[in-house]
């Protein structure tokens, strides 16, 4: 279970959390009429088997996972209604790496520091603080505030190009720490999310980025930000990253992009693409309004 | 005559983009107590300002993170390069903590032996200086302490372990801290404390805050 996360708790050295993609988080939701923080499944990689107690509302959004009901496919980034008895499975990973279920009337979780996401390392919010299993009962946070209208959906040019792993990026504080070649691959050669990928962060396959200078004392740290160790693998920080570190940030993903980075997978390959903040501004608004057509 | 502390020049801030809805403040790049309370004092005035989200001070700079409908890196950077130059508010002593160890954490050999002193001056050397809580962060409740004295100044273990146990004591580079979860670590393990330091049905969630004092005194097991 994620929402929007707990971005006040970094100042104690809590993970952010929240959804790894924001955008089809926030969809879901939309598209059920729940405000845009209730609480989602996140189901990554594959997607659980639900089935319905009670008649409700529900929607899919973010990887395609194969979504079904009672066996036939369902529509995507749209409203289902299922009836009592409904059931909603998915047949397997077509592409991306996180589906998000919602459900109309936002999804009943534990609430810790602002927030109902999951943190698996202080055991705390979403289901006790732990991933769901099979037998978990998911109920409604409260009754629909909107008529349970189906088959509202975000219209197919306005959901993020997920098979395009261009991850636009700003060049990071200590991006001088790369020489002219560091930063021309940095900038232009293919990298790998390597099998060290998970809510935290991911590491890089590829070309190695060798930085210069002495340690750095240790600041705070963003989604997005890619730091490089010694050894100079890049990490890519994702939504539960550690709040703070010392490492060299050479480049951070703008947040119009996050969402794709939210959808890769150990194996898929990506390229970071410098922009300018007025070129992430009007990404970020392109985004925006692609969600105020939900409303 | 040399200016009294207080009236020393503002420290010129550096600031970094980083992506489009944060930035890094840099009002220096040393270890310098007066620089980290030039840091926390900064984080605590953006938190008032209406289109900054959250800012979590460093040891030297603040990174903040700004709603970017309401403002934009340069209006913001020039707003903090304002506040800033402000004398920060007298540096209250943030609150001492007195902190019990037992100092027979499994590295105290190794790095008495690396630093060629008695593990009863390494206990003698740990535990004299009131250290200063400069940043709260990287894992929950975990907080960078310091500075160590220099006659402990070791780098990181070359490889790090992959599980530390909570409330060991550690110390690595001019830095010490207590692990306030079972983590991996890289820095050596030279005690262990009950207290507790991550206080999840807390809010805030940590024993120490940024500017915070932190006193250790040998306990027995």
């Amino acid at each position: 279970m994620q929402d929007l996360g707990r971005p006040h708790a970094i100042a104690a050295g809590v993970q952010p959390g929240g959804a790894m993609d924001r955008f089809a988080h926030r969809a879901a939701n939309l598209v059920v009429g729940n405000p845009e923080g209730d609480a989602t499944l996140e189901c990554t990689l594959t997607g659980p088997q639900l089935v319905a107690e009670h008649s409700c509302l529900v929607a899919i959004t973010g990887a395609d996972l194969d979504a079904r009901v009672n066996g036939h496919a369902a529509p995507f980034w749209t409203g289902i209604f299922l009836g009592q008895g409904d059931r909603l499975s998915f047949g397997g990973r077509r592409s991306g790496g996180r589906a998000y279920i919602a459900i109309a009337g936002g999804i009943e979780a534990d609430r810790w520091l602002g927030s109902a996401s999951t943190n698996l390392l202080a055991a705390r919010g979403g289901m006790h603080g732990r991933n769901l299993k099979a037998g978990d009962q998911i109920s409604a946070a409260r009754e629909a505030t909107r008529p349970a209208v189906s088959g509202r959906h975000l219209i197919e040019r306005m959901r993020p190009q997920y098979l395009d792993h261009t991850l636009f990026a700003i060049a990071g504080p200590h991006v001088r720490r790369l020489d002219a070649q560091g930063r021309g691959l940095l900038f232009g050669a293919t990298f790998k999310v390597s099998r060290e990928a998970d809510r935290m962060g991911y590491r890089l396959d590829g070309p190695r980025l060798a930085t210069s200078g002495e340690e750095l004392l240790s600041f705070g740290l963003t989604a997005g930000a890619v730091q490089v160790p010694h050894g100079g693998q890049p990490i890519l920080l994702m939504a539960d990253h550690q709040t703070a570190g010392g490492y060299p940030v050479v480049a951070t993903v703008v947040s119009a992009s996050m969402p794709v980075a939210g959808q890769l997978i150990p194996g898929d390959e990506l390229h970071f693409q410098e922009v300018t903040l007025e070129r992430a501004r009007q990404m970020r608004l392109t985004l925006a309004a692609a969600l105020e057509t939900l409303r | 005559m040399p200016p009294p502390p207080s009236t020393r020049p503002a420290p010129r801030v550096r600031i970094h983009p980083l992506g489009d809805t944060a930035l890094l403040a840099e009002l220096g790049t040393r270890l310098d107590t007066a620089l980290n309370t030039r840091a926390i004092a900064l984080a605590a005035a953006l938190k008032k300002r209406r289109d900054v989200r959250q800012a979590v001070a460093g040891y030297t700079g603040v990174t903040v993170h700004f709603d970017p409908d309401q403002t934009t890196p340069d209006g913001l950077g020039a707003a903090i390069k304002r506040l800033a130059a402000k004398r920060p508010p007298m540096a209250e002593p943030g609150r001492l903590h007195r902190i019990p160890v037992v100092y027979e954490g499994p590295d105290l050999e190794e790095v008495a032996a690396r630093l060629r002193l008695s593990p009863a001056r390494i206990v003698e050397l740990h535990s004299r200086p009131i250290y200063r809580v400069f940043l709260v962060g990287f894992v929950p409740g975990w907080a960078y302490l310091g500075p160590l004295p220099e006659e402990l100044e070791l780098p990181r273990r070359h490889v790090p372990r992959t599980q530390v146990p909570a409330g060991s004591v550690a110390i690595a580079a001019r830095q010490t801290g207590i692990y306030p979860l079972p983590t991996p670590g890289g820095w050596h393990l030279i005690g262990r404390t009950s207290v507790k330091l991550f206080l999840p049905d807390s809010d805030p969630p940590c024993l120490f805050r940024a500017g915070d004092r932190v006193k250790f005194f040998a306990a027995k097991s």
